[in-house]
């Protein structure tokens, strides 16, 4: 049996792969829980988890706790997602947000004082602010806090909180005066009932204006800061093991098709290769130190040594 | 079988039978020392002021701030909505199924009430988010996908049976000789029924309105699909909320590592869920006790 | 007639009407919530949702590693719970009825029937899943729900056990048997298909109940059916609760239809037990 958990973002990949994976391998049993990227990876550096879905990098801490434990990993980077943020459909006076907007929205000194969108930016209704976001388990919120607020885990806690996306849509398409963030792939799924909100980061360099989220945009890297690569972290000691071996493999070989039907952004097929070399030659440890922005190009840090 | 083994055998099973009675001790000392020994490590960490009296709840946050408030308003909420509903159905309900109802409808309507209180609590959450919230955004302008209102509704209908069963042993129970009585003074039904009977019943309808309140504070599924997971401290049924329940489940859902403090938490709130119910079911037995002794 | 005679009566009438209202209430809240599942859902009930397992395709999800883990978890629960059950309520019932250490355990059950199942959830992850290292497998939930349905199988066995006339128990005593030996070949015997009557009452409580598995850990996507009591499992309640959290509504649509299955399942129990509980009577009117 592989035991697999973790973030809600990628739960929808692994899951179309564990589902397919089942079809064409006899006797194979996937199971796969949303703990949250977090929690994810306290199972996994417990031993109680084969792979790991990631949205997020690895910490350096919790690298020392799978050290502490004994347990290697390699870490599979598997599709680029864009971090949709989304509004009811009848919200007709957001029409683009920068990040100056979310930072105040969000940030841990809006915490019981910003509360009506008015506050938010002058001009604005004066009805009230209702916030929707992953919980502070998912890999999700700490990337966002990490390139919005500027500190990662830094929000205010007084929203709704899941570390299931399905609740943060049905929240946000059932409440007119809604704002959440979540994986784009759930945006995909229920466009008929939320509109996206185009970002605008003030960086012209890399596109001007505020942008939409869309799988264009995040593989040609227009759609920044919210772009980013997702993550399946595998323990090398599973590996060992015929069944996982297999389904690591089907992963990055059927990836790239499950990734695009779920709504993701596949990896390019050179990128595919390099991470079957890791994978081949078992390479361990994480490509992201302390403090690394996980914005840059995988291929460059594929051929990179790891870090310890 | 010889008369000494065989003594010794029905001994042995004497044992045996009195070890099984006595698991249900184990399982209350084992409820209450899994409660108490993590909300005791909770407050090595938290003091238990902040705890009972703080106006926030974020302890999964940066700032992490351990007031128990607001779900505690959220529970109060939505109970109280289910009581507004099931406290005055309930008691006209038992009323009229005692004194008025023809033998026709009680054969109809004891068990439509069996069927609703069997009804899992999941299904309720069904309904609640998916057919009584659309209705009701209809009727209230500005209602949130996630609001207290719904549920609340609901969880009324859901233990409307237990109270109407529960007050109308308490009817049963006065003596008919204060009924007759009352006729004989020229009373009406209604009057008989208002003026004598339900005041004479009053410490066992309380007795059920009180066990209703604490199986409305200790309901989790309803809430956790249709009340929301946002703590917050209010009165308004409107805005999503979060019960105590709900953020048990919202905790387990996730995932916490034994000995963190995430996971101390859901301890501490279930430690006061527990007290909460615990005092309430004894409030309501020592008054069915009160009625028993009065009556019998 | 006086009139403030007349003015009673329309009372009184009034009254009337507002209760036979109220009343009805009832049965108008549990037609339409069945009306609203069956137009939701019933479309969606077939053979293939019920032989499938999971899927991230709505239209390929189904119910079946739930149903399976559902039968097994409460055949589990029954094995648990019933010996202690029964044996608890044999115990006050027969042996001792009036001493201290009877009366503390009886007020015990009282307030354990009363206890939210959540927190007999919080119990079964602390023990079960931890400290007795069960992991989050078909036994922990299983002896989680076992627990939680301990008082209810007690107290029904009870009421079993008392309805059985004092002179079946006499007259075993008057021709030499042991206490024992009446409980055994008497009394039980004719407490019967009371106690199954509760039992099978207690356990279709269970089926329902989700909070408790949730706390322990029962996952969502376990796309087989359990095949040990080590093995992960999900359940009927906990596969709706996932499908419900899903805002598509074509997911939304296989909530409705697991509900049915769900539905079905207790109607099924039910009807069981009405089925023993008329025979009984049938018989001891004879």
């Amino acid at each position: 049996m592989i035991a697999i958990d973790g973030s809600s973002t990628v739960f929808p990949i692994t899951e179309a792969v564990a589902e397919e994976f089942q079809l064409v391998s006899s006797g194979a049993r996937v199971t796969v829980g949303i703990s949250g990227t977090g929690g994810g990876f306290s199972k996994f550096c417990a031993g109680e988890t084969d792979l790991s879905n990631a949205s997020r990098p690895i910490k350096p801490v919790e690298v020392a706790a799978c050290q502490a434990a004994g347990i290697d990993f390699v870490e599979l980077p598997v599709a680029y997602d864009g971090i949709a943020v989304v509004v009811h459909p009848s919200n007709d006076w957001v029409d683009a947000l920068t990040i100056d907007d979310l930072k105040r929205m969000w940030e841990p000194a809006a915490q019981g004082t910003v509360a009506r969108w008015e506050q938010v930016r002058t001009g604005w209704p004066e009805t009230e602010l209702h916030l929707f976001g992953p919980g502070a388990d998912s890999g999700t919120f700490d990337y966002f806090t990490d390139v919005i607020v500027g500190d990662e885990g830094a929000s205010r806690g007084d929203f709704t909180s899941s570390e299931d996306d399905n609740v943060l849509v049905q929240g946000v398409s059932t409440d007119e005066l809604a704002l959440g963030f979540f994986g784009y792939a759930y945006y995909e799924e229920n466009r008929d009932r939320l509109r996206l909100v185009p970002v605008d980061d003030g960086d012209d360099t890399n596109g001007a204006g505020p942008i939409a989220a869309s799988p264009d945009t995040v593989r040609d890297g227009t759609y920044r800061p919210l772009s980013r690569p997702v993550f399946v972290y595998v323990s090398t000691a599973s590996l060992a093991r015929p069944e996982v071996a297999a389904f690591v493999d089907f992963y990055l070989d059927q990836g790239a098709d499950l990734v695009r039907e779920v709504g993701y952004v596949p990896l390019s097929p050179n990128e595919y290769e390099l991470i079957a070399g890791r994978v081949e030659a078992r390479v361990t440890g994480s490509m992201f130190g302390e403090g690394q922005d996980a914005g840059v190009t995988l291929a460059e840090l594929l051929v990179q040594p790891t870090h310890p | 079988m010889s008369v000494s083994s065989r003594g010794r055998l029905e001994r042995a099973i004497e044992h045996l039978l009195f070890a099984c009675a006595s698991v249900s001790i184990l399982v209350t000392i084992g409820i209450l020392s899994v409660l108490v020994f993590e909300t005791v490590q909770f407050f090595r960490t938290v003091s238990p002021i902040e705890f009972l009296f703080g106006t926030t709840w974020t302890p999964l946050f940066f700032d992490k701030q351990f007031g128990v408030l607001p779900l505690v308003a959220g529970t109060v909420l939505v109970s109280s909505v289910a009581m507004a509903v099931a406290l005055p159905a309930g008691l006209l309900t038992a009323i009229y199924l005692s004194e008025y109802a023809p033998t026709s409808v009680r054969r109809v309507v004891k068990p439509v009430l069996e069927v609703l209180a069997g009804v899992p609590t999941v299904v309720y959450g069904y309904f609640a988010l998916l057919f009584v919230t659309p209705l009701l955004q209809q009727l209230v302008p500005g209602l949130a996908g996630f609001n207290a209102l719904s549920p609340g509704l609901v969880m009324g209908i859901m233990i409307l049976p237990m109270v109407s069963s529960l007050s109308e042993d308490a009817l049963h129970s006065v003596p008919s000789g204060l009924r007759e009585a009352a006729y004989a003074l020229g009373a009406t039904r209604a009057q008989a029924t208002v003026r004598v009977v339900v005041p004479a019943a009053f410490s066992g309808i309380s007795a059920a309105a009180i066990l209703a309140v604490s199986r409305a504070i200790g309901e989790t599924m309803i809430v956790t699909i249709a009340a929301g997971q946002q703590p917050r401290l209010t009165g308004n049924p409107l805005v999503p909320i979060e019960t105590m329940t709900a953020y048990i489940v919202q905790v387990s859902l996730g995932d916490t590592p034994a000995g963190t403090i995430e996971y101390q938490t859901i301890f501490a709130v279930g430690m006061l869920l527990f007290v909460s119910t615990f005092a309430l079911n004894m409030v309501s037995q020592w008054l069915r006790e009160r009625l028993r002794e009065e009556y019998s | 007639m006086t009139l403030r005679r007349r003015f009673n009566q329309s009372v009184d009438w009034a009254f009337q009407a507002l209760g036979l209202v109220v009343t009805v209430l009832g049965l108008v809240v549990l037609v339409t919530l069945l009306v609203d599942i069956a137009r939701d859902g019933l479309s969606r009930v077939s053979w293939q949702f019920v032989t499938s397992f999971p899927s991230r395709r709505p239209e390929d999800a189904g119910v079946y590693a739930a149903l399976v883990g559902s039968v097994f978890v409460i055949g589990l629960t029954a094995l648990i719970a019933i010996p202690l059950g029964v044996g608890s309520a044999i115990y006050l019932e027969e042996y001792s009825r009036r001493s201290r250490w009877s009366r503390l355990i009886e007020l015990n059950i009282a307030n354990l029937a009363g206890v939210p199942s959540i927190i007999y959830g919080l119990l079964g992850l602390a023990l079960f899943v931890r400290a007795l290292g069960f992991g989050r497998s078909v036994l922990a939930g299983a002896s989680t729900l076992a627990l939680l349905v301990l008082p209810v199988v007690i107290l029904s066995t009870r009421e079993a056990l008392r309805a059985v006339p004092p002179s079946l128990r006499e007259g075993s005593y008057a021709l030499g048997a042991t206490r024992w030996q009446t409980i055994w070949y008497q009394v039980l015997p004719a407490a019967l298909p009371g106690t199954v009557t509760g039992l099978i009452l207690a356990l279709s409580r269970a089926i329902g109940e989700t909070a408790p598995l949730i706390a322990i850990g029962a996952l969502t996507y376990v796309p087989f059916a359990p095949d040990g009591i080590w093995s992960p499992f999900t359940v009927l309640p906990i596969q709706i609760f996932n499908w419900v959290s899903r805002p598509q509504a074509e997911f939304l649509r296989n909530a409705a239809a697991g509900i049915i299955v769900l539905l079905g399942l207790l109607l099924a129990m039910n009807g069981a037990a009405t089925f023993i509980r008329d025979r009984a009577q049938i018989k001891t009117d004879r």
